[in-house]
């Protein structure tokens, strides 16, 4: 019951999509199952919900180092779900919280990054070895290629954004479709060995 | 000269917004509380948002709507499993959650055998198939397209030389080393190309941030200071 | 030699502090340096411009705030074709933010076609927004056979049976094309994959100009994830990309149209030319550090 259900279910879910991709006569056994899925996959997020609820409530309770800032997470998750419950998600002070909260803090945590890849240039994009100037100079030609100052003045006849061009189209796709293709074959065998019971990581510990 | 005008709520947004957006930049200086307050704030708020929308995009319409509308009483099925789900916060009933697990990965290995297989590795593969010589018909008859031949070959020696190198089962030495070395060079452009865009797109973050500070905070406060835009008297 | 050494550990926040200006003084004092569209974009604005009138299409708003800067150009300058077009447009969502993007970017071309004089698209007649979804790629196999079923009501709770728009819209095979914008996954890459798998309708070949029966596949990718849809465009299944903020400014400047992708281009140019320079100098510090050491040694 605890292992042998669990793999059957996985079996016969994974399976009802393969063999509809075949036979249509599968088709409504698969539309039932991915409707029930939209579902399932909000209890997910549930699960995450809860536990980020209760960790912070437990921080908060034993006063763990920086359990001050569990506050404002509670009540940011706290607020932003009862504004959607009585005002709905349309308008209001829901959407006022995502425009003027949610949105520039999001989008400001990401541009950091924009400072630390400039410090991570200088620092470490050293031309040590034959491929590690490979790799910078096609960055290099990328960087200048991809905005139109590659294109103005004197650059324009080194002729860097149609090198781009090439360099995206040609060697990147292939560097590309070589991953990509190998990935595909690691998704595959992964797939075919879940459906099979062989690996079973995702069933934890007993 | 008309005034614009500018809601009161828009504009203690854009303020709002503003403190938030310095707060996290401060974090350039170094870590400090506004950061670790602003970041706190940012989990909360966005697992407020997703609880929001899941509950109205997704439980409302796709459980509600078909089980109390509909009568279709089958989808308890779905709620029953994904309650299951919730059983992985326990450490005693843990293993329930597992009926529920189970459920997702394998429509999830399903779906990915069939699609990585048919568009990642078989369509792939057999876009790489192409003609080593490429030919044009021009004035003379049919005449060889030396550009697209050259860059065809480009693109399949990459394509199978990249792939050598991730041939691990022998050992890379000879014939099989040197193709696995230009492989790497192949890859070596890809990162380096992949590394460039990075660039870019972290740097057109910036630029969003930056035109909101300038334009939209401080180029409006002024507007709002020197009586340019007059701030709505209603909420 | 102090120098060598100084330069070689450079404090980050002097580095900080010059990309900011780097960003900062190309937005105050503008250059306006001259925008040429790349092929990928040619490609997409062209397939786009094969769609018949009145043809029903769908916009997947697969990103969060995080890249709005990338991929919000896109979003405006796409609804504002298709508006333009008279094509009736369905937007929903792989990402919870999704809703949210859709109806940022429907004020902004709303307010353009004011501008411009223009009628302006009426809900559930010229557009819908459909909301997001959870199940990433189960959702694009489930709207193969039935969107109904996927979509009971839209993002304002309203039976889609109630939206004129969707009474034409049952399955994928009433759409004449996709669009996904996509700042990771689920977006293009399950968009491609998936529709494939779930039997929607191929895309035309390069170069075949009645698209009757076809589906066009376009993105619309952070720059992060562009270089890695090229092989998709080299095979056929994508028709046409927009990588990042260049490509958004590519699009914008197709469409005659400039905001803030083509704003941003020139702080764009002056950051990266101050990267490269960066790497120059580091390079030229760190050999001439070796070369030192070399010296010390011997």
């Amino acid at each position: 019951m605890k292992k042998q259900f669990p793999l059957a279910i996985v079996f016969i879910a994974g399976m009802i999509f393969i063999v509809q991709f075949f036979s249509p006569a599968f088709t409504p056994i698969q539309e039932r199952f991915t409707h029930w899925y939209i579902v399932v996959a909000v209890f997910a997020f549930v699960l995450g919900l809860a536990n980020l609820t209760r960790l912070n409530l437990q921080k908060i309770h034993r006063q763990q180092e920086g359990w001050i800032y569990s506050i404002p997470l509670l009540i940011g998750l706290a607020g932003m779900a009862l504004c959607s419950f009585i005002f709905g998600i349309e308008e209001g002070p829901f959407v006022w919280l995502f425009n003027n909260m949610m949105l520039p803090m999001s989008a400001t945590m990401f541009s950091l990054l924009a400072f630390f890849v400039a410090s991570a240039s200088y620092r470490a994009f050293r031309a040590r070895h034959k491929e590690a100037v490979m790799l910078l100079v096609a960055a290099v030609i990328v960087m200048l290629g991809q905005v139109p100052i590659g294109s103005a003045g004197f650059m324009e006849h080194l002729r860097l954004s149609d090198i781009t061009q090439w360099i995206m189209a040609y060697p990147n796709m292939a560097g590309q479709r070589a991953i990509m293709i190998g990935a595909a074959l690691g998704v595959v065998a992964i797939s075919l060995r879940i459906l099979l019971g062989i690996e079973r990581a995702y069933l934890g510990e007993d | 000269m008309e005034i614009a005008n500018i809601p009161f709520w828009d504009f203690f947004g854009v303020w709002v917004a503003a403190l938030l957006t310095l707060f996290i930049f401060s974090f350039l200086y170094k870590d400090n509380p506004f950061y670790k307050f602003a970041e706190h704030l940012f989990v909360g708020i966005s697992a407020g948002y997703f609880v929001g929308y899941y509950y109205y995009n997704v439980l409302l319409p796709n459980f509600w709507e078909p089980f109390y509308y509909q009568g279709r009483y089958e989808y308890l099925i779905a709620v029953i499993l994904g309650i299951t789900i919730l059983f992985r916060l326990s450490r005693k009933q843990a293993w329930v959650s597992r009926f529920g697990f189970a459920f997702v990965i394998g429509c999830g290995a399903g779906i990915n055998f069939i699609a990585y297989l048919q568009s990642n590795a078989l369509a792939q593969i057999y876009g790489t198939i192409t003609p080593l010589v490429s030919l044009v018909s021009g004035e003379g008859g049919i005449l060889v397209d030396w550009k697209n031949t050259v860059f065809n070959l480009v693109a399949i020696i990459g394509v199978c030389s990249a792939l050598t190198y991730f041939y691990f089962s022998k050992p890379h030495k000879g014939f099989l080393g040197g193709v696995a070395r230009l492989g790497i060079w192949f890859l070596m452009i890809s990162f380096g190309a992949s590394f460039g865009y990075t660039v870019m797109a972290r740097i057109s973050l910036l630029i969003g941030r930056m035109h909101f500070l300038i334009f939209d905070w401080i180029e409006t406060t002024i507007n709002v200071i020197n009586g340019n835009i007059a701030i709505g008297s209603t909420f | 030699m102090g120098l060598v050494k100084t330069m070689s550990s450079l404090d980050r926040r002097i580095i900080f502090l010059v990309v900011a200006l780097a960003v900062i003084i190309p937005l105050l004092l503008p250059i306006g340096l001259p925008i040429k569209p790349t092929a990928p974009v040619k490609a997409f604005y062209d397939s786009t411009e094969l769609i018949p009138e009145g043809s029903y299409v769908l916009i997947s708003f697969d990103y969060d705030p995080a890249t709005m800067p990338e991929l919000q150009p896109m979003a405006i300058s796409l609804l504002y074709h298709c508006f333009s077009k008279k094509l009736k447009v369905v937007m929903m969502a792989l990402w919870p933010q999704g809703p949210q993007m859709a109806d940022l970017a429907m004020e902004v071309v709303n307010q353009q076609l004011q501008a411009e004089g223009k009628p302006l698209p009426e809900y559930g007649k010229d557009y819908v927004n459909l909301g997001y979804k959870s199940g990433g790629g189960l959702v694009i196999i489930g709207l193969a056979t039935n969107f109904g079923a996927i979509f009971p009501l839209d993002t304002n709770g309203i039976r889609i049976s109630e939206l004129p728009l969707m009474d034409k819209v049952k399955s994928a095979h009433d759409l004449q094309a996709v669009f996904s914008l996509s700042a990771g996954d689920p977006g293009i890459p399950a968009w491609v994959m998936v529709s494939r798998m779930a039997g929607y309708p191929t895309p035309p070949q390069p170069g075949e100009t009645d698209i009757t029966g076809k589906m066009l596949i376009l993105g619309g990718a952070t720059a992060v994830s562009a270089p890695q849809f090229y092989p998709y465009l080299n095979t056929n299944q994508m028709q046409g990309l927009l990588g990042g903020m260049r490509g958004a400014a590519d699009y914008e400047t197709l469409l005659a149209l400039p905001g803030t992708a083509s704003e941003g281009m020139d702080p764009q140019s002056i950051a990266h030319l101050v990267i490269v320079i960066f790497i120059i100098m580091a390079n030229i510090f760190f050999f001439l550090e070796k070369r030192q050491e070399e010296r010390k040694a011997t």
